[in-house]
């Protein structure tokens, strides 16, 4: 149960690219996140209202975007999809194989509010 | 559609909203920013600090994972006693509480510093940091890491370790790679601790533990020991010293390594 802490991490990013951006509010963040990432979608979503509350992001929506597990086999060459338990060639059932889609674990975007405060009379 | 809360936003209409779906435009006064940047950029940025640390020192560091009770502090014990006289050895432990294992380890004559966590479940490469910052390294040539007892967070976390070496006890199950996939793909190598045990233990089968890592499309060698009996501890201090030798060819050539930990993948996927 480490959601918590990916989650403050990843805040740290955000406040910092909102700063860049002079943003008033983030209002979206997507993340990419792989089964063999070690960190679970829907504990990420929960962590994240409370991680949340009182940063720059408080209030934005989270989308997580989940990715398949697609293994390489670099004997025979062939690309497969694979369980997260069982990485073998879809093609010919070897191990000799590499990892290409499962376990990202990355910030994609962030949607920020820059638009000015109205100028006061 | 409410562009507000992202009510409606659900798995199937997800993808017309990101990258360049044709609802990701977004109003006058936002800003969207494409990142791609790990999530834990800020630990892996000390965890290359780590390692630099380590590596000016001519330091490999071993980061030891488990779950509780599986024998890391013995298999310590057994290491510091089979190789102390011929290399500077340190430990730095890290539990949810006690100095008990750094006790253990001083006992045998090693340096080392308790990391107690709290009711943190890993260690972190600023936990690691803080805990080099007290341990005096002069003349230190290996550092263990010996994480909290976990089989699922230490996983995701670099610490600035070169090497990951997994224990699996046959007090355990030996579908254990099938069950923690995550944990197991990050070892570079994996000791099968407790082997004395065998024969009392006739439902755990190291040919199926075996398996069930290759399964993982781990290439690790296992190394079995009975650490608290200090036999059959061949494997693994062979396994050790050829780290450290290729370790300092590596850094005499200018070079580093990172252990088989998630990052690696995301640099590769990163672009796409």
């Amino acid at each position: 149960m480490h959601e918590l802490s990916v989650c403050q991490g990843m805040l740290r990013q955000v406040g910092a690219i909102a700063a860049d951006h002079e943003a008033r509010a983030v209002t979206g963040i997507t993340v990419r996140i792989g089964p063999l990432s070690g960190v679970e979608p829907e504990l990420l979503a929960q962590a994240f209202p409370i991680a949340s509350a009182g940063t720059v992001a408080d209030g934005a929506d989270l989308i997580i975007e989940t990715l398949p597990v697609r293994v390489h086999c670099e004997t025979c060459g062939e690309d497969s999809d694979a369980a997260i338990n069982r990485l073998l060639c879809g093609s010919c059932g070897d191990y000799h194989t590499r990892l290409i889609s499962g376990d990202e674990l990355l910030l994609a975007s962030v949607e920020m509010d820059t638009e000015r405060e109205p100028a006061r009379a | 559609m409410c562009d507000t809360c992202g009510c409606n936003i659900t798995k199937g209409n997800q993808h017309l909203l990101t990258g360049d779906g044709k609802l990701s435009r977004v109003h006058e006064g936002t800003t969207a920013v494409s990142v791609l940047r790990g999530l834990l950029s800020e630990n892996d940025h000390q965890a290359a600090h780590n390692r630099e640390h380590f590596d000016r020192r001519g330091i490999l560091a071993i980061n030891l994972m488990s779950s509780p009770g599986s024998g890391k502090t013995a298999l310590l014990e057994a290491s510091i006693d089979a190789l102390g006289d011929r290399y500077g050895i340190a430990v730095i432990e890290g539990d949810l509480e006690t100095e008990n294992d750094a006790e253990r380890i001083r006992a045998r004559g090693v340096r080392a510093v308790q990391i107690a966590t709290g009711t943190a479940c890993h260690l972190d490469a600023h936990m690691v940091h803080d805990a080099v910052h007290d341990l005096d390294l002069d003349g230190i040539d290996l550092v263990f890491i010996e994480n909290v007892g976990n089989l699922v967070c230490p996983a995701s976390f670099d610490l600035g370790q070169h090497r990951n070496v997994t224990l699996l006890s046959v007090t355990e199950g030996d579908d254990k790679p099938a069950k923690y996939p995550v944990m197991f793909r990050a070892a570079d190598a994996v000791v099968l601790s407790k082997i004395d045990l065998l024969p009392v233990m006739d439902d755990f089968e190291p040919s199926r533990a075996e398996r069930c890592l290759r399964d993982l499309a781990s290439r690790a060698p296992v190394l079995r020991v009975a650490a608290r009996k200090q036999a059959d501890l061949g494997s693994w201090l062979t396994w050790l010293e050829n780290e450290i030798a290729s370790h300092r060819k590596r850094l005499e050539a200018g070079q580093t390594i990172r252990p088989a930990i998630q990052p690696d993948g995301m640099r590769l996927h990163s672009g796409g």
